[in-house]
């Protein structure tokens, strides 16, 4: 027993250097290599930082694009999905007031037009992304709203899709509304 | 949509075939035959010769045990020493508080059991300092635990007449330095690439586009991140797991980490057929572990893909699926697929929030923590599956009316009752626990407790009471995954999961130990035409119809209760 506890106590100490230590400075050290630094990607506008590339951003005004519900008010100190079940009538209820509440934002939309993540909320409450198809459900509203052509909106948004071979394709809101500020 | 249940299949494909050369390669490292991690030698003999440490001295199952114990226990100390005082240590540059006593009772035991139910959110219950000397440490040394402990089972296996299991301490350090490590530092490179922060600096805070002043938590994850998925631990370093942006930025990582979940677990199964030279025994288990995995996998991605019916009703089309809960980056199918990949493995990450899927995906999630020998944690899915070919073994004996037998060795009365009692055990847990809960929720609603029973739940009906089975069920498969709208930071949960956490680790990873000791020992037996062949397709299938009866038999009345009912109601 005194032997084991012996080897345990310094088999720990190295372990703890290895593991604790020295594991996650090696990572930190090749991190400094990768873009963003290891700090996480920022994007700017004008030289000041406006947000993360990967973090997700609460927009409300009719101005912008919107991304998703969140159960955290995009708080990214406190990510959270809402943790409703699928038979839940209270979330029920607030999908149907969300989707009440699209419908007044962008008239001229149908229910039926409304893609199903612009209504649910997302698993990390920071999603940075929408669909294509809910971007697109959205340009009638922001054209209007900033006097662009709708054409030229939605060109812009077919811009901004990212595909990849297997994945969803996903549009990011940020980057979406940053070009659309910049769009004349 | 369809091509992304073709990335679920490439993902899973790609596993297997990485799997494959790995298994060989952790066989060569236990066995000890050279290899192409041979210069890490160096490294080890220190370790040994500084600890003390004789790499060749043999242990029986109970020297086994008795060191893995020790160094087990002294591991819980330190750990809840350091969550309670870690606001008064460094790197703690968020300023996060110091941990509750019972908060911390849960969260070292829940890593020291290779666990990951996390009653805190990673961005505010922890600092840099536990994330790394606490919660990464334990995500490697019990990851190495467990598969330092299935050599001993490889050992007993392997060997006619035998004491001799082989030395903790060499299987338990070399799991580390030639598998655990590299591997981490191959993922991690990965996840930093694509955009994970390494970085030790604190929360950033930025004005958003709209003008809004938000923090940005952040830290070095990636390396702990990558130990998690590889170690089948699944603690995150944010909150919400890899459902974060940070902690798993696109479709690629979501692949990369998919495949950490699974890669050791497999390839242990097939380390399992080179190290005994039975390449048959191991593609046998490979193939009935294979069989429910993929079944589940399909059903769960069926549903999730569909979405939810009351969604349906309100008229909403959900052509991306069931989204509640889900990132866009990743889609139903993706999420679908890990969802099942981390309740087989008893890993517990997750990349989207189980409480909200579909009736069907839930119960099917809960079930594979029920069985818990689909592959499995690493090093104890196959001490848990040795468990069920023992009655598999018992069962078929008495079919045939003989005596049973397992690789030359008979199985007898006291092997049986220790691979029965433990099987049991977990029904009891889970079941007992649940109910108690459950008691308490409709009997005792205002209990004087900070957080009253009547506020645990977060959703009402069948749902609330799947949130209570899907905790236990977690904690007693060291899952730690959770239906996370329970209210769990309170001294009842913390206290009887920590329980359930400690039970569903350590016994079952004593009686296999014990069994394989005391069969070890017994007069070898040389294979007859009449031996019944455990490496036969047809035992395969007797092992398979045993892991149903039993799960079917113990869980399938709790089950109805929570998904099923719910089910019923949507449909």
């Amino acid at each position: 027993m005194k032997k084991s506890l012996l080897i345990s106590l310094k088999l720990t100490l190295l372990m703890i250097i290895l593991c604790a230590v020295i594991y996650p400075l090696l990572i930190a050290g090749i991190g400094k290599a990768t873009p963003g630094g290891g700090k996480g990607r920022t994007v700017s506008v004008n030289g000041k930082v406006v947000g993360y590339e990967n973090v997700g951003q609460k927009f409300t005004e009719d101005k912008y694009f919107w991304g998703r519900p969140s159960a955290v008010e995009y708080n990214a100190a406190g990510s959270g999905g809402t943790n409703k079940g699928p038979s839940n009538p209270d979330y029920l209820q607030i999908v149907q007031d969300r989707i009440d509440s699209f419908l007044v934002h962008n008239p001229g939309v149908r229910k039926e037009e409304i893609p199903a993540d612009l209504v649910t909320a997302s698993g990390s409450g920071l999603d940075p992304d929408i669909t294509p198809a809910s971007a697109y459900v959205q340009v009638k509203r922001v054209a209007a709203i900033r006097k662009l052509a709708e054409d030229k909106v939605r060109t812009l948004v077919d811009q901004q899709i990212s595909k990849t071979i297997l994945g969803p394709s996903v549009v990011n809101v940020l980057k979406l509304n940053i070009a659309l500020d910049n769009l004349k | 949509m369809n091509s992304e249940i073709l990335g679920t299949i490439i993902i899973f494909g790609a596993t297997i075939l990485l799997a494959w050369p790995l298994g060989k390669y952790i066989s060569a490292v236990y066995a000890g035959n050279k290899n192409i991690s041979d210069f890490m030698k160096p490294v080890e003999k220190f370790f040994f010769r500084f600890c003390g440490i004789n790499s060749a001295e043999s242990m029986n199952w109970k020297q086994f045990l008795k060191a893995m114990l020790t160094i087990n226990m002294l591991w819980l100390v330190y750990a809840m020493l350091l969550l309670i005082f870690q606001d008064k240590l460094p790197l703690n540059p968020d300023g996060n508080p110091g941990q509750t006593p019972d908060l911390a009772f849960n969260t070292a035991i829940s890593f020291l059991v290779n666990c990951n139910l996390q009653h805190y959110s990673g961005e505010s219950g922890l600092t840099y300092f536990t994330q790394l000397f606490v919660i990464t440490f334990l995500q490697f040394v019990s990851a190495a635990t467990g598969m330092a402990m299935l050599v001993a089972l490889f050992n007993g296996i392997k060997e006619k007449t035998t004491n001799n299991l082989g030395n903790f301490w060499n299987y338990f350090v070399k799991s580390i330095t030639r598998i655990l490590l590299p591997l981490s530092i191959l993922v991690a490179v990965i996840l930093a690439f694509n955009g994970t922060p390494t970085t030790y600096d604190g929360k950033d805070t930025i004005i958003t586009l709209q003008g809004d002043t938000v923090q940005v938590s952040r830290g070095p994850a990636a390396g702990m991140i990558a130990i998690k998925q590889l170690g089948t631990n699944g603690g995150g370093w944010f909150g919400v797991n890899s459902a974060h942006p940070l902690e798993n930025p696109n479709y690629i990582t979501n692949a990369v980490e998919t495949i950490s979940i699974l890669i050791i677990p497999i390839a242990l199964v097939f380390a399992l057929g080179y190290y005994l030279k039975r390449i048959k025994l191991s593609n046998v288990i490979f193939a009935v572990m294979t069989f429910l995995f993929v079944i589940f996998c399909a059903i769960n991605i069926y549903y999730e893909t569909k979405g939810n019916p009351a969604i349906d009703q309100l008229g909403i089309a959900q052509t991306t699926g069931s989204m509640e809960g889900k990132e866009v980056r990743l889609g139903a199918a993706a999420t679908a697929l890990w969802s099942v990949a981390t309740t087989s493995t008893s890993n517990g990450s997750v990349n989207g929030m189980h409480d909200s899927l579909t009736p069907i995906s839930g119960g099917v999630v809960i079930l594979d923590m029920m069985i818990n020998a689909l592959y499995g944690g690493v090093g104890v899915g196959l001490l848990n599956y040795f468990i069920f070919i023992i009655i598999a073994v018992f069962i078929s004996g008495l079919m045939v009316g003989r005596t049973p037998e397992f690789m030359g060795h008979k199985v007898e009365a006291r092997e049986v009752k220790i691979a029965a009692l433990v099987t049991l055990l977990s029904a009891f847990l889970i079941k007992g626990f649940t109910a108690f809960a459950a008691y308490l929720v409709a009997h005792h609603p205002e209990m004087g407790r900070a957080v009253k029973p009547g506020a645990w739940l977060n959703n009402p009906s069948y749902h609330g009471f799947s949130e209570m089975l899907y905790e236990y069920t977690s904690a007693n498969a060291n899952n730690g995954s959770g239906f996370e709208g329970l209210g769990d930071n309170n001294i009842f949960w913390n206290v009887t999961t920590g329980i359930a956490l400690l039970l569903g680790r350590f016994l079952p990873i004593i009686a296999p130990i014990a069994i394989i000791g005391l069969l070890a020992k017994k007069k070898y037996i040389p294979e007859s035409p009449g031996t019944l062949r455990t490496d036969s397709y047809t035992f395969g299938a007797m092992t398979l119809a045993v892991i149903i009866i039993v799960t079917a038999l113990s869980y399938l009345p709790a089950l109805a209760l929570g998904p099923l009912a719910e089910y019923f109601s949507l449909y």
